[in-house]
């Protein structure tokens, strides 16, 4: 390896991106295109009398409107589940329909009845506009957990009491013996609040049918553009696979909501075939309020065991997720797998229970957000835990101390098998709380507290430690769980005759940097310039398939893939290289860019090999021309970073403001590729949770309404809500992947936001306060602290 | 997110843009910096027939030291505002509202006569142009004619505007109160827009308070007065205890908005939280 892994490369992509340069869907026009609006509920749960479209279809420039029966009688069926969760007697997880325009019956406002396409965007509005829907409102149902009550009102007619799946995990006896013989046990009720992903760029798409080779092209915004290939091509429309052809461009974020196939973006491929010209939608900011999946919305109880010393005992937790109203792609996958899994924590807790109803109501489908169900494990754990010290009047850093697994390297040692399914590969969660405790010099901080407590103000120091699962994941492992898909990744490199080289990934880059960070890497293998080495993603075209972003799974399962390519790159070129150097390829060493012969000075570089093997005058019998290998990784385990967070809080005893006057965080994501970068995505990750503790949450009337679907109500945080964030890291080596990587896109969020309700229940202390429902806005706080007077 | 389509009309003069106003009547809008009207148009909250385009008339940006007032042209940025040496000085708290009025680029844009014409209950300005005395200049088909601020307000995005008449200046008095103003704002976290916004202009120079002007923004259905905690100040030495009684009145005479943010019991009690530290600030 050469020295480019380890440092912090400017970001390549960044030269179009900061000068507006960037090409994304909507940037994208095809002669003759026509333009596409979704008509869409108003109200939450209705039956749908009648749609009227003959006004709006008989106005100028209007192509034609779509209904629900349309597309109904074409035999085309919604978006799917991509993961089967059953109940826990055996019955098969209740699948809703998801029809692309509702024929009906409407279940969440925002839910699609008319697709109307015009010959421009102004014209299709109006259009919309001018259908008449007539419904018939019925009563909404919006908390999941009164939603599993007779009597509520039903979402789906063959979905009872709204209950898609019931799901447990973990030893339910000896976690109620911990229970029984428990010396203390810390309670929690709450809601972790339905938040909205809010990716700057709004979904859309550009949708064209060809019919001189019945081919099919769909330029989205899509975080993996092969499985949503894959999905629309085999499930929603039933066409030919490789008569689609994919383009996710430069896609301005994702967070999660662009992983899902939405019936949107299916919907205007169809119209094109329909109208025989290309199609473009883009949403609207207000469409992607209420139509990009929302994440969390779990209304749990959780409970924690402790014995008379201190020790964990039991862990127990009942949880109602709400999926929306229909299922997502992996919508049940995330309260259950992606939840449940990881309420061991960095605990030794013996005996864990954790119980999941998911539920739908009549709100937009929740699926991923980042973190993806182990922010609401975090935060349960996360929470009991510090609770429980404070309740024991044990220092809550103490308390983890005493608690925590041992350090583990998974080479030396063996990996840590939890209750509940997952082997941690490799931790050190002292080694980076007591870093975290000493940056942030905690014995100072508590001075601190004590002298602003005793001035009258309301100091409060939060812990949030965590552990999570990422670098999506083992095919075989998550296959017996219930996913119908597998989650390799896959990576070719073709070197070219004169030494450039470009890599063609599954992966797919939407702000993760994967130009830099995967040039460096190949560029370091191979001892050539990052100027040499180009990086191509997100057309299913010319990358091979792979399964995208998400999870924190490009470096560890992607890398990887590459890493599998260089390695076949260099095995080939040490076999030119060695008959080009009249030797045996065991006698080369590959080093500074050249094949050299151990102990002597002979050597041949890695541009006259990539020559010799386009133009092979003098080559190896029996060897094929090219240099160019395509590879695919299937990891044989999960990665497991880590890490301890420290937020420090002021309140204002006025008004209730929250002021995050210092946040200390140390991460373990094992190697580094781009310091930079991930640091980057410690900063990103730790403002998203920020914003769940203290700004965000989707507010939902009873009748269902989406009260703050704007950025005027809803509020993501901004620079100054932010502190300077203190980051730094310490190295624990993933022992099962080439590179020794983890990952690091959710670390932040999942840390974050217990560190920061925790911090403030600390402030607050003295007012008696033990839980606030999140976000913990100006009021909330306020209120909380006028009843405790 | 597009407007439903509409005329556009561009006025190069003040008496251009009134013979438009009369022209379209109702159906017609004045689009000045558009920060407030285009987005609602957007969203088709708003569907005038046609626009008037005032932005062409330069006649209209300015701010002038007139002596016993400052005049401000109805097309002045909130950056010019802000920005201005002269508003500083003798209205601070009018410099202070416009340098917390959204960002840079909405600064850039947005004017004070569109804010004052559009009369937005959640604007910065109305509560401190109250406080400011201020005087709103309009023309229209019958000429000039000025507005007392205190009658300028009607209710909900209402003013006393005639249909034919275009917003062309503000004039704030330079007495010695505006000069010891101040302006205060406890934001909406996600439109920044006030929850509450305290204006508050005050003469204590002879040691107590001989004249004092409270506006309050956002707290009520339209901005206001509260004349009531003035009353409670006038001719009191300003001690610690004094603001503090005095402000514990703050809103107690005014119906007090409540939204899914904000309840009513918090607002109100903001407002008395802004007061204090506002009357704290100018003592």
């Amino acid at each position: 390896m050469g020295d480019l892994i380890g440092k912090s490369v400017k970001r390549v992509e960044d030269n179009r991106f900061l000068k507006g340069e960037g090409k994304y869907t909507d940037d994208f026009n095809m002669p003759n295109q026509t333009f596409a609006v979704y008509l869409r509920s108003p109200h939450a749960h209705a039956n749908l009398v009648s749609v009227d479209i003959s006004a709006a279809k008989a106005m100028d420039g209007v192509i034609t409107v779509f209904t629900g029966k349309d597309i109904k009688d074409a035999g085309i069926v919604g978006s799917i589940c991509g993961w089967q969760v059953d109940f826990k007697n055996g019955d098969t997880m209740k699948e809703p329909g998801h029809p692309i325009l509702a024929f009906d019956k409407v279940r969440h406002v925002g839910d699609a009845v008319a697709l109307v396409i015009a010959e421009d965007f102004g014209t299709a509005v109006d259009a919309a506009s001018a259908v008449e829907v007539n419904y018939e409102v019925l009563d909404a149902i919006v908390d999941p957990k009164a939603a599993v009550q007779d009597g509520a009102p039903q979402v789906h007619d063959d979905v009872p009491n709204n209950t898609i799946f019931d799901w447990e995990l973990g030893n339910k006896e000896e976690t109620d013996a911990a229970f029984e013989n428990a010396h203390h046990i810390t309670e929690l009720s709450y809601h972790n609040q339905k938040i909205v992903p809010n990716a700057i760029e709004p979904r859309a798409a550009l949708a064209h049918f060809d019919s001189n080779d019945d081919k099919y092209t769909l330029y989205t915004t899509s975080q993996n553009p092969h499985l949503a290939r894959l999905i629309i091509a085999a499930f929603v429309l039933s066409i030919p696979e490789h008569k689609l052809r994919v383009i996710a461009p430069d896609v301005g974020g994702g967070f999660g909501s662009k992983i899902f196939t939405y019936n949107d973006e299916c919907g205007v491929l169809w119209a094109s075939k329909q109208i025989g010209r290309p199609v473009k939608w883009t949403a609207d900011r207000t469409e992607a309020f209420l139509t990009d999946c929302h994440g969390r919305d779990h209304v749990t109880d959780a409970k924690l065991a402790l014995d008379a010393e201190g020790n964990i005992t039991g862990l127990r937790t009942k949880t109602y997720a709400s999926l929306g109203a229909y299922l997502s792609n992996f919508s049940t996958c995330i309260p259950t797998w992606l939840h449940g899994t990881l309420m061991q924590g960095l605990y030794t807790t013996p005996a864990v229970h954790v119980d999941v109803t998911g539920v739908v109501t009549n709100t937009v489908p929740v699926d991923a957000v980042r973190g993806a169900g182990r922010p609401e494990a975090s935060f349960c754990v996360e929470r009991l835990v510090e609770t429980a010290a404070r309740e024991i009047g044990m220092d809550p850093a103490e308390f983890r101390l005493k608690n925590f697994i041992p350090p583990f390297d998974g080479v030396e040692q063996e990996g840590y098998q939890t209750q509940v399914a997952l082997q941690y590969d490799s931790g050190n969660y002292e080694g980076a709380l007591k870093k975290v405790l000493k940056n942030a010099n905690y014995e100072k901080l508590k001075e601190e507290r004590a002298a602003a407590r005793s001035d009258g103000k309301l100091m409060g120091i939060g812990f949030s430690t965590y552990v999570e699962a990422c670098g999506i994941a083992p095919s075989a492992v998550v296959g017996s769980l219930g996913a119908r898909v597998g989650l390799y990744d896959a990576a070719s490199i073709r070197v070219h005759p004169t030494g450039k080289v470009t890599i063609f990934v599954g992966a797919h880059s939407h702000g993760q940097g994967h130009e830099t960070t995967f040039a460096q890497i190949v560029a370091d293998s191979f001892g050539i310039g990052m100027d040499d080495v180009n990086v191509l993603h997100g057309d299913t075209e010319n990358v091979p398939f792979g399964m995208g972003t998400y999870g924190s799974r490009s470096l560890a399962v992607c890398g990887s893939a590459i890493m599998k390519s260089v390695d076949k790159v260099k095995e080939k070129g040490a076999r030119i290289a060695a008959h080009k150097l009249e030797c045996s390829p065991e006698d080369l060493e590959f080093a500074n860019g050249s094949w050299n012969v151990k102990g002597t000075e002979k050597s041949v570089g890695f541009g006259d090999v990539a020559l010799t093997a386009y133009v092979p005058h003098d080559y190896p019998e029996n060897e094929e021309p090219g240099l160019d290998f395509a590879s695919f990784y299937d990891p044989t385990n999960f990665v497991y970073p880590f890490g301890a967070h420290i937020c420090v809080v002021e309140i204002d005893k006025d008004t209730g403001e929250v002021k995050i006057v210092r946040y200390i965080a140390v991460d373990d994501a094992g190697n580094i590729i781009n310091p930079m970068i991930a640091e980057g995505q410690v900063h990103g990750g730790i403002a998203h949770g920020i914003g769940q503790a203290l700004y965000e949450g989707a507010l939902y009337d009873d009748s269902g309404q989406l009260l703050n679907a704007s950025m005027l109500d809803y509020c993501i945080p901004r620079a100054d809500n932010m502190p300077f964030f203190e980051t730094d890291h310490t190295i624990t080596p993933c022992p099962h992947n080439p590179l020794g990587v983890k990952g690091i896109g959710e670390a932040g969020t999942i840390a974050s936001t217990p560190a920061v309700v925790n911090a403030v229940m600390d402030a607050l202390t003295d007012y008696g306060v033990k839980d606030l429902q999140m976000p913990l806005t100006p009021q909330r706080v306020w209120t909380a602290m006028q009843q405790a007077k | 997110m597009i407007p439903e389509s509409f005329d556009y009309q561009r006025a190069s003069s003040v008496s251009e843009a009134i013979s438009l106003l009369q022209k379209h009547g109702e159906d017609a809008k004045i689009l000045a910096g558009g920060h407030s009207l285009v987005p609602t148009m957007k969203l088709r909250l708003a569907t005038p027939g046609t626009l008037i385009d005032i932005g062409g008339i330069s006649e209209l940006k300015y701010i002038n030291d007139k002596g016993d007032y400052l005049a401000i042209g109805a097309r002045a940025t909130h950056w010019d505002i802000e920005s201005s040496d002269l508003v500083a000085q003798k209205a601070p708290a009018l410099s202070q509202a416009a340098g917390q009025i959204g960002d840079v680029q909405v600064r850039n844009r947005g004017t004070i006569g569109g804010v004052l014409a559009h009369s937005d209950p959640q604007a910065d300005y109305p509560g401190v142009v109250l406080a400011l005395n201020a005087t709103i200049v309009v023309q229209g088909s019958r000429g000039e004619r000025t507005i007392a601020v205190s009658d300028y307000f009607t209710g909900l995005w209402e003013t006393a505007l005639g249909e034919d008449e275009l917003l062309t200046e503000v004039r704030i008095p330079t007495d010695r109160a505006n000069a010891n103003s101040c302006y205060l704002k406890f934001p909406q976290p996600a439109s920044r827009y006030p929850f509450v916004g305290c204006a508050v202009a005050m003469d204590s120079s002879a040691g107590n308070c001989s004249d004092v002007r409270i506006g309050f923004s956002g707290v009520g259905e339209t901005a206001f007065r509260d004349s009531g905690v003035e009353d409670a100040l006038r001719g009191n030495t300003l001690n610690e205890s004094a603001i503090a009684s005095a402000s514990a009145k703050a809103a107690d005479a005014r119906s007090v908005l409540s939204d899914v943010f904000v309840s009513e019991e918090y607002r109100r009690a903001m407002a008395k939280v802004y007061l204090k530290r506002a009357l704290t600030k100018l003592t």
